[in-house]
């Protein structure tokens, strides 16, 4: 009750238009101020928050900077009153935030951004959130690391299979990063399920370590701790431009993902956030994007006009992203079963996977001095054994079994426990590695 | 002992601000862990716990990284603690500072600067490569966990057990002696018996603090103990899975398990000693190549203790660092970069902090005399409800502040989960565990006799804590406000989640936020050099009041 009363004090307070006493000019006016929770880092949201404030100079903008799980967590338990703007790359959260009714709808009065960018629609179809930057995944590497290594630079996703890149390659763990759920769900898309699967997990095998942060990979390749990290095209970029040894490449076979803005349910400033929004979008908003320590590109394609040469622009560019059709809804239905496959097969067991592959390695080298058929063919068991999945493509598109993953509503029978399911991969994956690798080992001895 | 309304009163006191800060919100959240798909109560995710072969796992990987971390931790802390109490040394002060360091690890920054000196390419891998064509993998797997550990959380041994060492009668020693004891021998029967409460109240918590550490793990990417496994399913996207929470359910329990065992220890012996203000165990000169030798050693021990902040200094002060021994170049403009909008993080890390540990050490003082001096029927809960705290992660906890508190409104109608006297509370709550296991040492060496003889005297309850115990104990508060005043200025993950304004955030959030990016490292290092300048320095000048404090009492006893 109290509340409530304090509530419309505050909301006749705040709009001053319900007293009826100002006049309609002033119901336009933006509120004094502006609260966005963002996992961006600073060099976007301070670029962001000072042009906003300096375009609408009533409105002070607050930035709360939070891991995007912890966003997502601040959102939900501040329902009673919550910040204003939700803004963060993977589409993932939003959707978390959506299916929680926690967005509000809004729809945009920016001309000019068309409905997809390298074939990934920008915007939530159900008018939720805007995509307002694009960027894809490729491959980071450390020019220092891998001339003292004597490596070759990396160009292709196939390429990070190659025996020589062993315990040089990283990358965050899906189930951490939906920008890396992506690019895992694209290569999925691209070459097939089993097809998909072979190839994560014999680049798998050259994994130096799988991080729990998307943040953490290149870190490491600047550190030179790694040579070769998988990550989104604008930690490269800015990387570079900080004056770090690296560069960045797309491989052919890559998604574009917009990074997403939306307006939180019962937003208290909702002019102030709504203005933000179309200050993003507006072609000065745009431009901002192309500052070299930003490197995120525009979603509207007049904005590419400014850009320094050499930047990518997949408006022009028709081959980037463009070998996939991702499809969304695919991606969608299995989303929390492919994370926790990933962790099981790969970020959980890597020490056992990385061991076997690496015998097999072994192995095959030998095989190729001296054949040895009985040899040869325990090394395409061993191989058999390293590059399958527990999951049949069928089963990855069976509602029923993916199902296991979500959470049931109540009242609706509970299919098996995700935990039973993840304790038999588990146990699968431990077996497979270690009997794969003991085939790789016997194979070598017999090529000696 | 009488029974006495008084403490009745301040038992429910405690007991009420432990269930509001800490029971309430904990529940709130870990509730799921007893409940099925359904919502209905059930045991089953804790069967799946134990059927899970990679928790098995994870749990014995935590039980042997928290083991070995303890020995290691012990292996640098007695000889510092050992040569600092013992001998006259130039600088025992500053070696006793500098020992606490390495509790302030800057967040990331501190990871960062570990990696660049010992990992796979770390500066002194490069140099191994280079001169020897080896590498060590000081930094993968659990023993780089355990290293890192070892070298983060060793001062809750050092302080514990240096206040513990000051704490002996002299008497004792000088009996000894008299029977014929002296060296090494009588440091293993008389000097370390006696102090043994300070090292158990220290190697207890890093036991408990590495089992449940989650932060270390994380950096190192190794996922396959506890604490990681628990964190990364309950902070993954979009998973609802009740696992995370029973993962967390069971370190509290285990946590609470180890303290118990670590209670046994001492259990029906007396190490509390009569006589008070000889200042301590007699202090012998040392012989100049003595001398030589004792410091050569201790300054091993600190070059290895403090390289991560070395690492973070040469980061702060570096252009770029990347797969080199040093950095390429040197500059000073990261410092000019932060340092116009530090002093509002400065300023609030010193007053959470500062009030924070304030709390800590003042209910902690009181949880000890509690469990100690009373017979209250269930005190020994309080002892364990505070000590739960450790095993609880910071996110788990902002989450439950948000979910109990954020409802209520303060006057003026902000929600009261994200009023900055918030931050003090959860950062009191989460540090509470160190300033209450050093209480209760310092509160083992205090004899009844003493306080009996103050009663006997005429002075009031009141009276005799104020003006007997405490004076007693200063030692061990001190080390207790010392760990949760330097562990309190870098907490993160609770602050993350309950920050909601930057004019309230403190240094760890803004360290957070430029360690996201490439271009913030420098930035970054650059305000985690300023926290551990300045948290030193705040531990450093408590140490020379409490020195201070405690020479003008030993004379005023030697006058008598």
């Amino acid at each position: 009750m109290k509340r409530w009363v304090f509530r419309s004090l505050f909301a006749m307070l705040v709009f001053p238009g319900l007293l009826g006493t100002v006049g309609a000019q002033a119901a336009d006016k933006l509120e004094d101020k502006l609260v966005i929770v963002t996992s961006f880092p600073k060099e976007l949201f301070k670029a962001y928050a000072a042009a906003f404030e300096k375009k609408h100079p009533g409105t002070k903008v607050e930035v709360l900077n939070k891991p995007t799980s912890s966003g997502i967590a601040y959102v939900r338990e501040t329902a009673s009153n919550p910040p204003d703007i939700f803004w963060a790359s993977a589409p993932d959260a939003f959707e978390v935030l959506k299916a929680g009714k926690l967005l509000q709808k809004y729809e945009t009065k920016a001309k000019g951004i068309p409905e997809k960018v390298g074939g990934y629609p920008i915007n939530d179809p159900d008018g939720f959130y805007k995509g307002f930057a694009a960027s894809g995944y490729g491959i980071m590497y450390n020019t220092r690391y891998l001339a003292a290594k004597q490596l070759p630079a990396p160009k292709e996703w196939d390429d990070l299979k190659n025996p020589i890149y062993f315990g040089h390659v990283a990358i965050s763990a899906p189930s951490r990063s939906g920008t890396t759920h992506l690019t895992i769900e694209t290569i999925l898309q691209g070459e097939g399920w089993d097809k998909g699967w072979a190839t994560l997990m014999e680049i798998a095998g050259n994994y130096a370590t799988v991080t729990e942060r998307s943040f953490g990979v290149p870190d490491g390749v600047n550190n030179g701790q790694f040579g070769i990290g998988i990550v989104i095209d604008f930690f490269g970029f800015s990387s570079k431009a900080t004056g770090f040894p690296v560069e960045f490449v797309y491989p052919k076979l890559t998604t574009l993902v917009p990074a997403n803005v939306a307006i939180v349910a019962n937003s208290p400033h909702p002019k102030a956030a709504a203005a933000f929004i179309e200050y993003l979008l507006s072609p000065e908003g745009q431009d901002l994007l192309l500052h070299p320590e930003i490197s995120r590109l525009p979603v509207l394609p007049s904005a590419y006009a400014k850009a320094p040469a050499g930047f990518p622009n997949p408006f022009k560019d028709t081959s980037m992203g463009a070998a996939v059709k991702f499809d969304t809804d695919v991606s969608e239905a299995r989303y929390a079963m492919v994370n926790s496959l990933f962790d099981r097969m790969i970020t959980f067991r890597l020490k056992e996977l990385t061991a076997a592959w690496k015998a097999l390695h072994e192995a095959e080298t030998a095989l190729k001095k001296k054949p040895n058929s009985k040899g040869t063919e325990q090394v395409a068991q061993a191989r058999k054994l390293l590059t399958a999945v527990p999951v049949s493509s069928k089963q990855a598109g069976d509602k029923s079994f993916t199902g296991s993953f979500k959470k049931t509503k109540k009242g609706k029978p509970a299919p098996k426990r995700q935990a039973e399911i993840e304790e038999q991969w588990d146990s699968l994956a431990k077996q497979n590695y270690g009997k794969a690798e003991e085939l790789a080992k016997s194979a070598a001895k017999l090529a000696r | 002992m009488q029974r006495h309304p008084g403490q009745a009163a301040v038992a429910l006191l405690l007991g009420a601000f432990l269930l509001l800060f800490l029971v309430v919100p904990v529940v709130k959240v870990v509730h799921v862990a007893f409940s099925d798909a359904t919502g209905a109560l059930t045991l089953v995710n804790f069967e799946d716990f134990f059927r899970t072969s990679l928790f098995r796992e994870s749990f014995a990987n935590s039980m042997y990284v928290a083991g070995m971390s303890v020995v290691f931790a012990s292996l640098i802390a007695l000889p510092l603690a050992y040569f600092t109490v013992r001998f006259h040394f130039r600088g025992a002060i500053l070696i006793q500072t500098l020992g606490v360091i390495p509790l302030i690890m800057p967040p990331f920054v501190g990871a960062v600067a570990m990696q660049l000196l010992f990992g796979r390419n770390g500066s002194l891998n490069l140099l191994l490569d280079r001169f020897f064509g080896f590498t060590i993998p000081i930094m993968d797997g659990l023993n780089g966990v355990i290293f890192v550990e070892s070298i983060h959380y060793f001062p809750f041994i050092l302080l514990n057990l240096s206040a513990a060492l000051a704490n002996i009668d002299r008497a004792m020693e000088e009996a000894a002696q008299n029977l014929g004891a002296s060296g090494i021998k009588l440091f293993r029967q008389i000097v370390f018996p006696l102090a043994l409460p300070g090292y158990v109240a220290g190697a207890a918590l890093v036991f408990i603090k590495v089992f449940d550490d989650l932060g270390t793990p994380l950096v190192l990417n190794v996922t396959n103990m506890l604490a990681p496994q628990a964190y990364l399913r309950i902070t993954s996207i979009g998973l609802t899975d009740p696992i995370g929470y029973v993962i967390a359910v069971i370190m509290v329990v285990f946590s609470l398990a180890a303290l118990w065992a670590s209670a046994l220890t001492l259990k029906g012996k007396q190490y509390a000693t009569i006589q008070r203000g000889g200042g301590g165990l007699a202090k012998r000169r040392l012989k100049p190549w003595e001398q030589a030798v004792a410091m050569g050693l201790i300054v091993l021990i600190l070059l290895v203790v403090l390289s991560p902040h070395v690492g973070i200094f040469l980061l702060s002060i570096g252009t770029i660092w990347s797969f080199s021994v040093l950095p390429d170049g040197y500059t000073l403009k990261h410092f000019a970069e932060v340092f116009a909008e530090s002093t509002g993080f400065i300023t609030n890390t010193f007053l959470y902090a500062g009030l924070a540990a304030a709390a800590d050490v003042i209910l902690g003082t009181a949880i000890a005399y509690l469990i100690l001096r009373t017979r209250l029927v269930g005190r020994q809960v309080l002892d364990y409800v505070a000590t739960a705290a450790l095993a609880i992660p910071g996110v788990v906890l902002g989450i439950g502040y948000l979910r109990t508190f954020y409802g209520v409104e303060l006057p003026g109608g902000q929600p009261l989960a994200t009023f900055w006297v918030m931050l003090v509370v959860v950062y009191a709550i989460r540090r509470l565990p160190y300033a209450l296991r050093a209480c209760v040492a310092a509160l083992h060496q205090v004899h009844v006799a003493m306080e009996e003889a103050a009663e006997t005297l005429g002075a009031a309850k009141l009276t005799t804590v104020r003006r007997i115990v405490m004076p007693l104990m200063a030692g061990g508060m001190l080390a207790g406000f010392v760990t949760s005043f330097v562990t309190a200025a870098v907490e993160l993950s609770a602050t993350l989640m309950l920050v909601s304004k930057n004019a309230d955030a403190p240094l760890s959030y803004g360290i957070y936020v430029y360690m996201q990016t490439a271009a913030g490292r420098g930035p970054g290092a650059a305000l985690g050099v300023i926290a551990v300048v300045l948290v030193g320095l705040g531990t450093y000048l408590s140490n020379r009041l409490i020195e201070r404090g405690r020479r003008q009492y030993s004379l005023e006893g030697n006058n008598q």
